[in-house]
This record gives structure tokens, C-alpha cells and sequence, in this order.
């Protein structure tokens, strides 16, 4: 038994480190300078992802070098984020959440659609358009990493550039929310009549925050296109999107490390509660009438629910939020 | 009449050598005064059926301190909203110093120099009390995007800013609260807040919406001494309040609106006894508030 408890750990612990959880914390980090930072409500989260990846692929597709189609796909979030930007942020918030969960279903039925085919490659997508990045991967053929947590020479490469990223992001993140940037997001966030009375051109600093954080939203979508060397329309379910925000709110809104800690516990989680249960069912623990395997993948998602709400009342803020801010919203 | 222990005892301040400007002019609706920096005309504004603002014509004096005063409804806070961009006009034009503020919006009106704050405080709750501050400077250089990365850029301007900042906090008497949640003020201290945060705008014109609603009789004194003290530094204060006592203290004109649009205007003993502007008030005890007998 402690065998299988073991094994269940290690394939946690790969999934808590993995491209999956760093693709998330770059995510959830460009969603907390929507919501954490700025208060926009993002619903629609995954079509920055989408964007982001797709634009590059078809970069590529149409026979540029990748190192061209990076940037071309960190535009695509940017123009993307103006388009959304533009007619909804003169307006309640409200307006811009529903807003945004259509847009994420819109860029999804697009690309899959019939008519984009020759572009996007409908329902088949877009494949092999990373080569050049795995061309320059530093780590030889083999497996890494310690007992067994290990991962083969592209996961490396893919999880290097990926949690450097991450670090990279938080630090522009931070630097940006210290300056009187950041002070006039917040206090958007906090009031956006009391910014404009003194003012803050409020609509223009809500734009650059949306296509700040889409741009970032964009670097996970590709880091996760570069992993699976594809991009697939069914691949950006709206549900995504909401793991995303329960990895933000996991770690903390509005703090800097706690989308990364929210992203790794959010793995951590899900592939434990998946392994346990599994391993349960295959040795007996847990009874035949009680679950049966394909009912897995549902229950594994109620129980991170739970996770969450457990959280939710025992510590508000999440893991790295600050507790009197919390208080203070309570009021 | 019974005397009101909690009534703030405001001398009647003696007039200064720019309030006597205002002496020679006439009290009727709409005069002209010397010097104005700010000009209304024809400014309406109808919510359905009712005309919440009309006002045909009003200037305000430079470097005084004008009250605006009428019962509930009047459209007070309305003409506020509309000459701040908080709010469309559907007709009239404004200017501020000559410069069209009409069609604006409320950024361009607090750059133009006109900061209003509002009547339910907008305190900054989950940002510190200097942060709230900070907040108000214009023209920093570290709120770009690109800016904000290069610390080399606004480094000495964000230490100006703070050490203003602070010198406001101070005469505020926030200094304690520096770097508190601006959440965990009281109401009276959220009023002080708003008004210091106006000002780290530097504006000509400062714009208060009953300043003096829910706050504590004793700190009623020192907001009225701050109120003052803009004055004598030659800021110009338009400001809106339903306490007749503090009205008559501290003003060097009043405005009385009745159904959007002005009834009188004057100096405050002329307003105070102006049937006109008692008839809109009857029914809140308009002899008591005015000290005279109807």
C-alpha cells in the first residue's frame, strides 16, 4: 500500500512541475493583472490562450520562423484584447465578464470551424510547427530528474522555458504594480469614479491592463501548443478558463507568487485526487457500487471543489493574498 | 429657542479683503461678478419628465469660497455631476478660466484643474493612506506602461510626490494613519482623505459635495478651517451643504437651487433671509435654520 501511495505522490509531484502547471501560473498570472490588480472580470481567459497559440502556429504554417511567429502571437492577444476592450470597458463590469465568455467560445468555434479550414485546420488543427524550438534544446536524448519524478528530454526543455517564464513574468508583474502604474490599476480596482475625479484616463489603463494580461495569457497558450508540438480547437474549452481563476484564487488574487503556488497546488490536486481514486479502485479500497473508473474524471474535479471551498472559509485571502484586505472588502 | 449643544459654534468670519470684491454685487439670479473663473450657461439636464438641473446663467468668483445650498432634489449634486463629466449635459456650455470644459470627460476635467470629490466617500479602502495620496498627483511620469519599468525616470518625482504627500497628511492630521488601509478610517477621516487626495491634484478649483455630512462636530471645525485655508491660498471652493449654521460661517457667496435652477444668489445674509429661498426650504423649520422669524 505504501508502494502505491508513493507512486501516487511521484506522478503528483510531476504534474505539480510539469509544462501543465507552468502554462497555468503564466495564465493565472496574466489573469491576476485583470482581476487581482485591475478588478476586470475576464470569463474568456482561454481565447488569449487560444489566440496566442493559433497565431503563432499559422505563423509558421504560412512559412515564417518561429522566432517571428512568437511575437506575431503575443500581438494577436494584444489586438484581441483592444477588440474586447474597446466596446465593453466604457461600460459595467458585468457587461465585460459576459462579454468575455462569449469571445472565448467564439475564438474556439472559429478555428474549428469549416470555413477557416484551409487556415486554421478546422477540427484537425495545426501540427508540427515547434520544430524549430526543439531544434535548439540544450538537453540530449534521455530521462531527468530524481527517483520517480522523472521526464523526458523535451518536457525538460519545454519546463525550462516555461517556469523561466513564469519567474520572468512574475518579475515584470511586480516591477509594474510597484510604479504609479500599478497604483492607478489598483485603484481602478478600488474605485474607478474616484481615479477618473482625479484624473486617471481610466478606459486607457483598463486597455493596456487587459492586453497586458492577454499577452501573457498568449505566452502560456504557446508554451502549451510547444509541449503537445499542436494546436487543437478542443483543446480551449471554457472550462479552462475557470481552472485558471481557481489557481488564482488558490494562491492569492492581487500578490504576486500566489498564481504560481495556485498553479502548482491546482496540479497537485487534481493529479492526486485522479491517482488516489484510481488506486482505490483497481485494489479494492473502494467498492465497485460505490465508483467505478469512468466516473473518475467527474469526481476528481468534485473533490478540488471541495478543496476549494474548504479554503474559501478557513482562508479567504488564498495562500499569499493579504487576510486585512480581505477583512476590509468584507465590510 | 432651545440652544443645540451639539451645533458647531462658527464665528462669522470677518470678511477678507477678496470677499469684499463681492460686496458692491447685486443679489439676483445669474449676476455677473469680477473676475469669474468659472462660467455656466444654459445648462439643463432632464432624468424623464423632470428637469433635475437648469441653470440659465452662473458665475463663480476666483478665490472664494461658494456654497451651493437648496432642500433635497434640488439638483445640486446633479449640477455637480455635469460640470465635473460625471454626467451629460443635454444642453449648455462651461468654462473654466476661458477653456471649454463642456463635452469633456472627468479626467480632462480634473487635468483642466476642477477636482471635485464626492458626497458618499470614494476612499481607496484596500490601498494605504499614502498610496491614496500618491495616487492624486498628476503628470507622473511612472504611470506609463514602459515608464513604469525604468525606475531611473520617476524616481525623484515619486520622492517629490510622497513628500507632499505627507506634508498634507499632516496638516490632515491622517500623519498617524500613513500607512494604514484607508478602509480602517472613520467616516469623518475618509472626508479628510478625499479632500487631501483633491488636492495633491494641485487644482484651481476644488468641487466639494457636502463635506461636512456625518462628521463629528468637533472635526466639523477643522474641516472648516481646511475649507478656509484653500481660500486664503487662493484655490477657489464651490461646495454644496445642507447646515445652515456652517453656510452662513464660512461663505463669501451663496448659491440656493430650488428644482434645478437658481433662485437667489447673494451674500450669505442676503440668501439667508430671501423669502424666496426660505418658501424652499418651509417645512424644515426655515426660521430656526435662518435665525429669523418668518
Amino acid at each position: 500500500m505504501i508502494d502505491v501511495l508513493l507512486k501516487v505522490f511521484a506522478d503528483s509531484a510531476r504534474a505539480a512541475i510539469g509544462v501543465q502547471a507552468a502554462a497555468y501560473a503564466l495564465a493565472a498570472i496574466g489573469l491576476n493583472v485583470h482581476f487581482g490588480f485591475t478588478g476586470l472580470i475576464n470569463f474568456g481567459h482561454i481565447a488569449f490562450l487560444a489566440v496566442g497559440a493559433y497565431t503563432t502556429a499559422i505563423v509558421v504554417d504560412l512559412g515564417f520562423s518561429l522566432w517571428l511567429a512568437i511575437p506575431a502571437g503575443l500581438l494577436g492577444a494584444v489586438i484581441l484584447g483592444m477588440l474586447l476592450g474597446i466596446p465593453t470597458l466604457r461600460l459595467r463590469a458585468d457587461y465585460l465578464a459576459i462579454t468575455t465568455i462569449a469571445v472565448g467560445e467564439i475564438i474556439r468555434v472559429m478555428v474549428r470551424s469549416s470555413a477557416m479550414e484551409g487556415l486554421t485546420g478546422g477540427v484537425f488543427g495545426l501540427q508540427g510547427f515547434a520544430d524549430e524550438f526543439f531544434d535548439v534544446n540544450p538537453f540530449s536524448r534521455g530521462n531527468y530528474g530524481v527517483w520517480d519524478i522523472t521526464f523526458n528530454e523535451r518536457s525538460m526543455w519545454v519546463m525550462t522555458v516555461g517556469w523561466a517564464l513564469v519567474v520572468l513574468t512574475a518579475l515584470l508583474v511586480h516591477a509594474l504594480m510597484r510604479a504609479p502604474f500599478g497604483r492607478v490599476l489598483k485603484a481602478i480596482r478600488e474605485d474607478e469614479d474616484a481615479a477618473r475625479a482625479l484624473g486617471k484616463n481610466v478606459f486607457a489603463f483598463k486597455i493596456r491592463s487587459l492586453c497586458l494580461g492577454g499577452a501573457i495569457g498568449a505566452l502560456a497558450g504557446i508554451l502549451l501548443a510547444f509541449e503537445a508540438q499542436a494546436v487543437v480547437p478542443d483543446r480551449y474549452l471554457p472550462q479552462t478558463t475557470f481552472f485558471i481563476w481557481t489557481a488564482m484564487i488558490l494562491g492569492g488574487t492581487g500578490s504576486i507568487k500566489g498564481p504560481i503556488a495556485g498553479a502548482i497546488i491546482f496540479w497537485f490536486v487534481v493529479a492526486s485526487t485522479e491517482g488516489l481514486l484510481r488506486a482505490g479502485i483497481t485494489h479494492g479500497w473502494i467498492p465497485d457500487w460505490l465508483l467505478s473508473s469512468q466516473e473518475v474524471a467527474a469526481v476528481r474535479f468534485m473533490l478540488v471543489g471541495a478543496i476549494l471551498m474548504a479554503l474559501m472559509v478557513w482562508r479567504p485571502q488564498g495562500l499569499f493574498g493579504k487576510r486585512e484586505e480581505v477583512l476590509i472588502g468584507a465590510r | 429657542m432651545p440652544v443645540d449643544p451639539l451645533a458647531p459654534d462658527v464665528a462669522p468670519v470677518a470678511p477678507t479683503a477678496s470677499s469684499r470684491r463681492l460686496a458692491s454685487v447685486p443679489a439676483q439670479p445669474g449676476v455677473a461678478k469680477p473676475d469669474p473663473i468659472l462660467v455656466v450657461d444654459g445648462v439643463t439636464r432632464t432624468f424623464g419628465g423632470l428637469k433635475a438641473v437648469d441653470v440659465a446663467h452662473l458665475e463663480v468668483a476666483r478665490g472664494l469660497i461658494t456654497s451651493v445650498i437648496g432642500p433635497n432634489g434640488a439638483g445640486k449634486t446633479t449640477l455637480f455631476n455635469l460640470l465635473t463629466g460625471f454626467d451629460t449635459a443635454d444642453s449648455g456650455t462651461w468654462t473654466l478660466d476661458g477653456v471649454a470644459l463642456h463635452g469633456k470627460h472627468p479626467h480632462s476635467v480634473a487635468r483642466a484643474g476642477m477636482v471635485r470629490t464626492f458626497q458618499l466617500t470614494k476612499a481607496l479602502s484596500k490601498m494605504t493612506v499614502i498610496d491614496n495620496l500618491l495616487l492624486g498627483a498628476a503628470n507622473q511620469k511612472g504611470e506609463g506602461m514602459i515608464s513604469a519599468l525604468l525606475p531611473f525616470l520617476w524616481r525623484d518625482q515619486e520622492r517629490e510626490v510622497v513628500e507632499r504627500a505627507d506634508k498634507l497628511l499632516d496638516r490632515f492630521r491622517l500623519g498617524h494613519m500613513r500607512n494604514e488601509y484607508a478602509g480602517t478610517l472613520s467616516g469623518g477621516q475618509r472626508k479628510l482623505l478625499e479632500m487631501a487626495r483633491a488636492l495633491m491634484v494641485e487644482p484651481r478649483v476644488i468641487l466639494l459635495d457636502e463635506p461636512m455630512a456625518g462628521v463629528n462636530p468637533a472635526l466639523v471645525q477643522s474641516l472648516l478651517g481646511h475649507v478656509t485655508a484653500l481660500r486664503d491660498e487662493g484655490m477657489t471652493v464651490i461646495f454644496i451643504e445642507h447646515d445652515m449654521d456652517v453656510v452662513m460661517g464660512i461663505s463669501d457667496w451663496v448659491v440656493c437651487l430650488a428644482q434645478g435652477a437658481v433662485i437667489a444668489e447673494g451674500l450669505p445674509q442676503a440668501v439667508g433671509s430671501d423669502p424666496k429661498v426660505i418658501d424652499a426650504y418651509l417645512g424644515s423649520h426655515a426660521a430656526d435654520d435662518f435665525g429669523g422669524t418668518p
